[in-house]
């Protein structure tokens, strides 16, 4: 069926009102969208790694998860959703448990990137049955904006801050998403906030309804860590795009395929130049950061147009 | 009728569980513990049992799959030792706090550094304030006993702790012995299903689990925690009579042997209890007036029934199967030695820390054990506090 904001945007919010993330954080609307795009009659177990997202939205005594919610520690989202996985088989099999369940795991890069790869990649081999949902916000946001193995090159953050004789961080971003397809799980997606949310909606409706083990890295910015003005969120996701700084893809069953494919790749300083945590590429004697953050821009994106012929 | 057989603590186990057939095992191999989740494997692979094996990538995400499975509402089990147990460590605290009675088979091993593989309790005793039960076994029977008892006493309604059935890697795990089974399904009638009140997948009524806690609610949530382990007294004890009913064997808190009249008595866990048991078969035939105290339940700690065994002994070493880096002894001594301060008249006592990295520990070490304190007796001179055992050196060893 095509998609219809209207329609989608008309169903019951499943991540309620109430939560405590910033204004201008990417990570709530990913939690409405997702749950969104369950199918209305369908349950829900959301598995959350710890992170500004746990310690938002399951404040006790409050909850704003209408599906059932399970927090268990930083890098051990995946294992706990095998655990829940196995309890559906189990259930199933005892004909003790009514109506279909999907299993959402959502964690930041810190809990998806670093401290719960592990985890990650032991439940993806396991081809267990979840989707595992990561909000990308490139550092770990939570504890004050330390720099993740997602952290881009040149990007400030409080443990690699610019200063007289640093540029920010030294090491390129890990490309999860890559790592992810070579798991040879059935289906892989990059997406982000973009438009009407068309991208999301459908890859997280084709990952949770996929059976077996699936993966959606969802680029989402963070207005404290990358310092841009709250209402600036949808044009930093539309710059991401637009510069090849993060493409739309999908890897189904090993076969790569690109969503878009911007009419004229923008420079990649037009994505920079929104957000504070680049301010220092911009300073004079620093256009070297600038260029050579486009080479590797340009280096991944020609690859992917390759691995997506 | 029992049936006679012969079997390892490990096999053991693994029946009792493959009697038991939980929801869900997560499994990951370390020895000594190895052979519990591959035996297991064995039965689901001859679909003798029904349960979702989970082979995990890690004793961290053991635990972690134990956790969301019993969280959904099933009834989840898994088996390690050592490094194993300490890969865990965070997640014993998160699921004993949720308050989930998840089953852990703890075949007890040294904790490494250097690396070590054989028995000592340096592994459960870093657990000790987890918020897990913890129940002792000494011998293979034990194992298979204990692990029984073990669920009902962990999903009572006013207890719902996580629990680690312990027992001494190699020693009992690989030691092949007569064992009394249980006949299939009066085991399964006595273990019972697991109905949680609240669990992920109640259709009727969604459940979160593990929120952040804040300081107005974080220390009522501790206390209620602590109360559970108070309860879980009672829990032991009724599954226990339960139990003897049932099967005919009786457990209790402690074991006391041959304690009516003891002067010189020892409070010890484990296999070594059946080494003290020989010695003092021993001794008494010599007219020595030796005792045993034997811990089967360290968590909850039975202090109470503790020091009333140790009423009237002149002298007591408590034997420590790890060290604890205290720098004043290890920490059956410490519990013990508080547990006894109520009494009106507290016996000597001395803390003999021994068998550290599966050093072996003979009837003739229990000897001298027993035989030092009547020293003490004699003597009136306590001498050193904290000893350690058959130590090699260059001084004069106490013992």
């Amino acid at each position: 069926m095509a998609y219809n904001h209207k329609t989608e945007l008309s169903k019951p919010e499943r991540f309620a009102p109430g939560h405590r993330l910033c204004s201008g954080c990417g990570a709530g609307i990913l939690c409405r969208a997702m749950t969104r795009a369950l199918d209305e009659k369908d349950r829900a177990v959301i598995v959350n790694a710890t992170g500004c997202l746990e310690v938002s939205s399951f404040l006790y005594p409050y909850t704003a998860w209408e599906d059932s919610y399970i927090h268990g520690a930083f890098e051990n989202a995946s294992a706990i959703a095998s655990g829940v996985d196995a309890a559906i088989k189990m259930k199933k099999k005892k004909g003790d448990i009514e109506g279909e369940y999907k299993v959402l795991v959502i964690g930041g890069d810190g809990g998806t990137y670093d401290i719960g790869f592990q985890s990650l990649s032991g439940a993806m081999e396991r081809g267990t049955d979840m989707t595992y949902f990561c909000y990308d916000n490139e550092a770990y946001m939570n504890t004050g904006i330390q720099r993740s193995s997602s952290t881009p090159r040149f990007a400030s953050a409080t443990t690699t801050p610019a200063g007289k004789v640093s540029t920010g961080k030294i090491q390129d971003k890990k490309d999860l998403t890559e790592i992810m397809a070579a798991h040879n799980i059935p289906y892989v997606a990059q997406t982000t906030y973009i438009g009407n949310l068309k991208d999301l909606h459908e890859k997280s409706h084709k990952a949770i309804y996929t059976p077996g083990a699936a993966f959606v890295n969802v680029m989402s910015p963070c207005p404290r860590g990358w310092q841009y003005p709250t209402e600036d969120l949808a044009l930093l996701c539309k710059m991401a795009v637009e510069t090849c700084v993060w493409p739309l893809y999908e890897v189904i069953e090993g076969q790569w395929y690109l969503n878009y494919e911007p009419k004229k790749k923008l420079p990649v300083e037009e994505f920079m130049k929104l957000q504070g945590r680049f301010r220092h590429c911009f300073k004079p004697g620093n256009e070297w950061t600038i260029e050579e953050a486009q080479a590797y821009v340009d280096k991944k994106w020609n690859r992917l147009l390759e691995k997506a012929k | 009728m029992s049936i006679k057989e012969r079997m390892s603590g490990n096999e053991a186990v693994a029946y009792a569980m493959k009697q038991i057939e939980p929801d869900v095992f997560a499994a990951f191999p370390i020895t000594p513990s190895t052979e519990i989740p591959q035996y297991f494997a064995q039965y689901v692979a001859d679909g003798k049992v029904s349960t979702e094996f989970v082979t995990v990538e890690s004793e961290h995400s053991s635990m972690s799959a134990c956790m969301g499975a019993e969280a959904a509402g099933c009834r989840a089990v898994t088996a390690t030792s050592s490094a194993g147990l300490a890969f865990m460590y965070e997640m014993l605290y998160v699921v004993a706090s949720s308050r989930l009675p998840v089953t852990l088979a703890c075949v007890n091993r040294a904790l490494t550094g250097p690396i070590n593989i054989n028995n000592d309790h340096s592994d459960s005793m870093g657990a000790r304030d987890s918020g897990w039960i913890q129940i002792y076994a000494e011998n293979n029977q034990e194992a298979y006993d204990n692990y029984l008892q073990a669920m009902r006493i962990a999903e009572r309604a006013d207890v719902r702790l996580p629990i680690m059935v312990c027992q001494d890697g190699f020693i009992t795990s690989h030691a092949v012995e007569n064992i009394l089974l249980e006949n299939d399904e009066k085991v399964k009638k006595f273990v019972g299903e697991y109905r949680p009140e609240n669990y992920l997948l109640n259709s009727e009524r969604p459940y979160a689990v593990g929120p952040y806690d804040t300081c107005p609610y974080y220390m009522e949530h501790k206390v209620q925690q602590a109360e559970a382990m108070k309860n879980a007294k009672q829990a032991i004890l009724d599954v226990a009579a339960d139990f003897e009913k049932t099967f005919g064997r009786s457990y209790g808190l402690i074991e006391k042997y041959k304690m009516d009249d003891a002067e010189a008595a020892l409070v010890l866990i484990g296999s070594t209890a059946g080494t003290a048991k020989a010695c003092i078969d021993d001794m008494r035939s010599r007219g020595m007036k030796v005792g045993l105290v034997k811990i089967r339940a360290f968590r909850p700690f039975p202090g109470e029934e503790i020091a009333a065994a140790l009423e009237g002994v002149k002298a007591v070493a408590v034997m420590d199967k790890s060290e604890g880096f205290t720098g004043c002894g290890g920490p059956v001594y410490s519990e013990t030695a508080a547990a006894c301060i109520a009494m009106e008249n507290i016996p000597v006592m001395i803390d003999v820390v021994y068998g550290l990295g599966g050093r072996d520990c003979r009837v003739e070490d229990i000897e001298r054990v027993y035989n030092h304190l009547f020293e003490i007796i004699s003597t009136g001179e306590r001498g050193p506090v904290y000893i350690h055992m058959g130590q090699r050196s260059n001084e004069k060893e106490v013992l």
